[in-house]
């Protein structure tokens, strides 16, 4: 039997799939049908201070035929009152005892807001509190949401305020407008939060339509940076969860956000290091009916690499992540193209000539042109086989047999012992020695 | 027959019936299932007669779920791998693509489950569904065409005991029997033969109820009986020349090119096909692939009223088919072989009660063809020796009367579906009735249970 369920921070939930605090997780209507559909858990839409939103609020980029890469948005805290969401909230709980319910909140920087609204959320029976540091726009500029998060010490103070009277498990939600996110997750850390969520959506401008000159989304003709999400972030958010997980400081479970559309996605999520993920923009394209293939996506393939709960999945991947300076410079590989799939579209061509380091060879045959890698000049970049449209057409092929290693660290540890600098002769000497041509 | 067309090479046989829709790779079904709006409540699973959740299993191809995409199809459908291949997609799931309102093409829909399916199979039928605990009763099924192994596979996944009663050699019906050699073989048919085995279904093969065992007889062994037949044989032409040698039936015809030894089906050089439905077409398209030099399609109406689907037409049409339409045929001229046919031209009157234009004889319009063989497939009669034995059974039209809502039969322990309900659709139908069947049989056994 395959076991899903997880525990982020003492919030259990049967799967790991959460609905992200956002307009999907906005009401119990919403929560409730995505619990049918099979969802885990919900952050509940933010709630806190008086707002009032405007339209539109939506941005979307589209990339190459396909809807919605990415999606901004400019949409505020929830717009309803607190005691409608508490009274909601209280309700979906009772109805739905087996699933996370989190409460995402945001008010005034004032100890005894804080610890007024903790009190209510509490009293719903809520499973915890996710503390909203990172609405990019509109409530940072009323000293909320990324203005917090963006200051570690902001972070830590008010998460104190919560975590002090909190009996419930307090998660942290990060915003990734910063230069280096474990700042602010050590201060959650120290304030004592239970976890971390991450990512909030990043500072963006969605483009500009050339015939009005408007800016997207625009507002009676304004406009203003939004929130980014959707796939395309997930690559940021990876790295900013990683970064997380590494930490020796933080140690804190992870419930990971950005990207997420499908079961892969939040497995990738899973191997770095997330006990839970939230879904947002997924939803807002496809509905809650997306979880279905993600609960079995994900059980078909821990079934298939022999795996029985997410706790032998978690982190795996993370043991990778090292310094560049760690890395094998013998590590040898080369392009390979397999001629009987080449169909003659020379991009891996032009990729390498006018992109990278001039190693293939285009060559003239039957009227068509060959095109051939001079392994001898190939560096290994791997950029043909990236631009390569054809399934298994080119490969990188391994070279060294992983016996001799010399790291970078080890490499200028080794000038510093023989007194040598850090010169480009001396490199060369190193590379001449190992065969390594850089033309 | 007169004279038999060439042989062909080995080679030229396989070539003529390569699968006119080859499979996708992985690359291409992954660019085209992500290309799927994933429409919501979507117009293509309204479509499909076994409503597969088609978005779903098309998003699980887009995420690499290939099982659950297999999952999601066989759900609906236990003749998913013949479905993929053998349906009229155009008529239905694809036909109802929302891109066809965009002007763009429609999501191959058709491919893509064969994809996920194919997929299935060659990963060794990985188990999927598991077989509630047995609840000691008993169905048995006659016919192991596509209405019987739905209704076994569903009534096995329900906990019933299971057997299957088939005339044939070989299981499956027309999918193993019937459906063009270009768009699925033996193989195909023989796999979802083998998944309905494997939930615990026992066929017992070669076994004729009303001959080798009688169906009262059946009848008193189990708790429920269902009767998934289909039709009989094609319908006489009622002309003088009948019974000269060349004088072929459609589905005669059709089993022995499914048998895939092309070289030992007799086939004239110039053949003349009868009647204007999907049958007439697969005949005068495999006999043109095995080799036939000149075959024609004689139909008494226009093209208007022809049967068949357009682009089964227009398939035959490229084939080398020629239509004759407004032609009816008056008598097969031959000693004791096929020499020729006799026609008159005919013109449309009134439209009849059903709207269809009556064919009128133009006199003095007679012409003669010469031809070697005469396939007659102007439709298929009902196996109503059979069904009026069993009591109870209304047949009206040819077809068995069942409750559309649970498919039971004038004998209430009798249910049927497929062919022998509907007179003759889709394998889609039949799947369907089969499945919707079992649940009948079900509920019935419940409430007698009660
Ligand atoms: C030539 C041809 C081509 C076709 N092509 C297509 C196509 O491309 N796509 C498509 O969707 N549909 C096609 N069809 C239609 C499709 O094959 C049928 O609609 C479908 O097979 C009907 O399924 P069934 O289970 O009702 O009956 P069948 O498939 O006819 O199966 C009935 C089974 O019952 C057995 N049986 C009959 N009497 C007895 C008895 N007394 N005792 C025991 N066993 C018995 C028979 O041997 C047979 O195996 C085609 C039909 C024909 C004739
Ligand atoms: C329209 C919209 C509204 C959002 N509102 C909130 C919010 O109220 N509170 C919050 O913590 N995050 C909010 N987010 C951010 C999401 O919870 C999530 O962190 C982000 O969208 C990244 O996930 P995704 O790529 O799955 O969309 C919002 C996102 C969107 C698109």
């Amino acid at each position: 039997m395959i076991d899903l369920s997880i525990d982020c921070g003492g919030i259990k939930s049967p799967n790991p799939f959460w609905l992200a605090s956002a307009p999907p997780s906005n009401s119990a209507y919403q929560n409730c049908k995505a619990f049918e559909q099979g969802w885990g858990g919900t952050v509940w839409k933010t709630i806190g201070e008086p707002v009032m939103n405007v339209c539109n609020r939506y941005g979307s980029i589209d990339y190459n035929g396909q809807k919605i890469a990415g999606l901004n948005n400019i949409e505020l805290i929830s717009d309803r009152p607190i005691e409608i969401n508490m009274k909601e909230i209280a309700e979906t709980k009772k109805l739905w005892p087996d699933r996370a319910v989190v409460v995402s909140l945001m008010v005034e920087s004032k100890k005894e807001s804080w610890h007024d609204i903790v009190k209510r959320t509490i009293d719903t029976g809520a499973d915890g509190i996710e503390l909203n540091y990172g609405c990019p726009h509109g409530m940072s500029e009323r000293g909320m949401g990324s203005a917090v998060g963006q200051v570690p010490e902001y972070c830590k103070m008010i998460t104190e305020w919560v975590t002090e009277i909190s009996t419930i498990p307090v998660l942290v939600k990060l915003t990734p407008n910063v230069s280096n996110i474990v700042m602010p997750a050590r201060a959650a850390k120290a304030a004592k939060a239970s976890g971390i969520s991450l990512i909030n959506t990043i500072n963006s401008i969605m483009g500009i339509d050339l015939n009005t000159l408007k800016i997207k989304p625009s507002v009676a003709g304004k406009s203003s940076h939004g929130g980014f999400a959707g796939p395309a972030v997930k690559p940021i958010a990876l790295h900013m969860v990683s970064q997380v997980a590494l930490d020796k400081e933080v140690k804190l479970p992870i419930s990971g956000i950005g990207g997420i559309s499908n079961w892969q996605d939040a497995l990738e999520f899973i191997l770095l290091g997330a006990s839970s993920v939230q879904v947002c923009t997924a939803v807002m394209h496809y509905g809650f009916r997306i979880v279905k293939d993600m609960i079995e996506g994900l059980t078909f393939w821990m079934e298939e690499k022999g795996f029985h709960s997410l706790d032998e999945v978690r982190g795996k991947a993370l043991p990778q992540i090292d310094d560049f300076g760690n890395f094998n410079l013998l590590h040898k590989t080369v392009a390979r193209i397999d001629q009987a799939k080449c169909i003659h579209c020379n991009l891996c061509y032009i990729a390498c000539e006018d992109g990278a380091h001039q190693c293939i060879d285009l060559i003239p045959e039957n009227g068509h042109t060959k095109t051939i890698v001079r392994e001898s000049d190939c560096v290994g970049c791997d950029l043909c086989s990236i631009v390569c449209p054809v399934e298994g057409c080119i490969s990188m092929v391994r070279l060294d047999d992983g016996k001799e290693q010399k790291t970078w660290n080890e490499l200028t540890n080794d000038f510093k012992n023989e007194g040598k600098e850090l010169t480009w002769e001396n490199l060369g000497e190193f590379q001449k020695k190992y065969g390594i041509v850089i033309h | 027959m007169n004279n038999l067309a060439a042989k062909l090479s080995p080679e030229q046989y396989e070539n003529n019936f390569a699968e006119i829709h080859p499979p996708f790779s992985h690359n291409s079904a992954v660019a085209e299932a992500n290309r799927c709006l994933y429409c919501y409540d979507s117009p293509c699973t309204k479509a499909c007669p076994t409503h597969i959740d088609i978005p779903a299993f098309i998003k699980k191809i887009a995420s690499g779920n290939l099982l659950g995409s297999a999952k999601t199809i066989l759900e609906s459908n236990w003749s998913a791998l013949t479905c993929a291949k053998a349906c009229p997609v155009q008529v239905l799931c694809e036909g109802a693509c929302v891109y066809n309102d965009k002007e763009e093409p429609a999501i191959q829909i058709g491919r893509l489950q064969r994809f996920a399916i194919d997929n299935y199979f060659k990963s060794g039928m990985p188990k999927l569904f598991s077989p509630k605990e047995k609840n000691g009763k008993s169905v048995g099924v006659i016919g192991s065409g596509p209405a019987g192994l739905a209704c076994a596979a569903e009534l096995s996944l329900l906990g019933y005991k299971v057997t299957i009663y088939e005339a044939n050699k070989i299981p499956g019906g027309l999918n193993t029997w019937g459906i063009a050699p270009y768009k699925t073989r033996q193989a195909d048919s023989l796999k979802e033969v083998e998944l309905v085995k494997s939930f615990g279904v026992e066929i017992k093969t070669e076994i004729l109820v009303g001959k080798t065992i009688s169906f009262e007889k059946l009848s008193k062994t189990h708790d429920a009986v269902f009767i998934g037949i289909g039709l009989g044989e094609s319908t006489n032409l009622k002309i003088p020349g009948e019974e000269l040698n060349g004088v072929v039936n459609a589905i005669d015809f059709i089993e022995e090119v499914k048998k895939e030894k092309w070289d030992s089906v007799k086939v004239g050089k110039r053949v003349a096909v009868i009647g204007a439905g999907n049958t007439s077409i697969d005949a005068a398209t495999e006999s043109k692939r095995l080799g036939a030099d000149e075959v024609m399609i004689l139909y008494r109406r226009s093209r208007e009223e022809m049967s068949a689907y357009d682009f089964e037409f227009e398939l035959a049409k490229n084939d080398g088919v020629i239509f004759h339409f407004l032609t009816a045929p008056k008598r097969i001229i031959g000693n004791s072989s096929v020499e020729g046919i006799e026609c008159t031209k005919m013109k449309l009157g009134e439209p009849d009660e059903k709207g269809k234009r009556k064919p009128i004889e133009i006199p003095g319009s007679e012409f003669v063809m010469p031809v070697d063989m005469v396939i007659k497939a102007i439709g298929q009669s009902a196996k109503t020796k059979f069904l009026n034995s069993i009591t109870g059974l209304q047949v009206e039209n040819g077809r068995v009367v069942v409750n559309p809502d649970n498919y039971q039969t004038g004998n209430e322990k009798v249910f049927a579906g497929g062919d022998c309900i509907n007179g003759g659709k889709e394998v889609v139908n039949a799947a369907y009735d089969g499945k919707m069947a079992a649940h009948g049989i079900d509920g019935y056994l419940n409430k007698t249970a009660l």
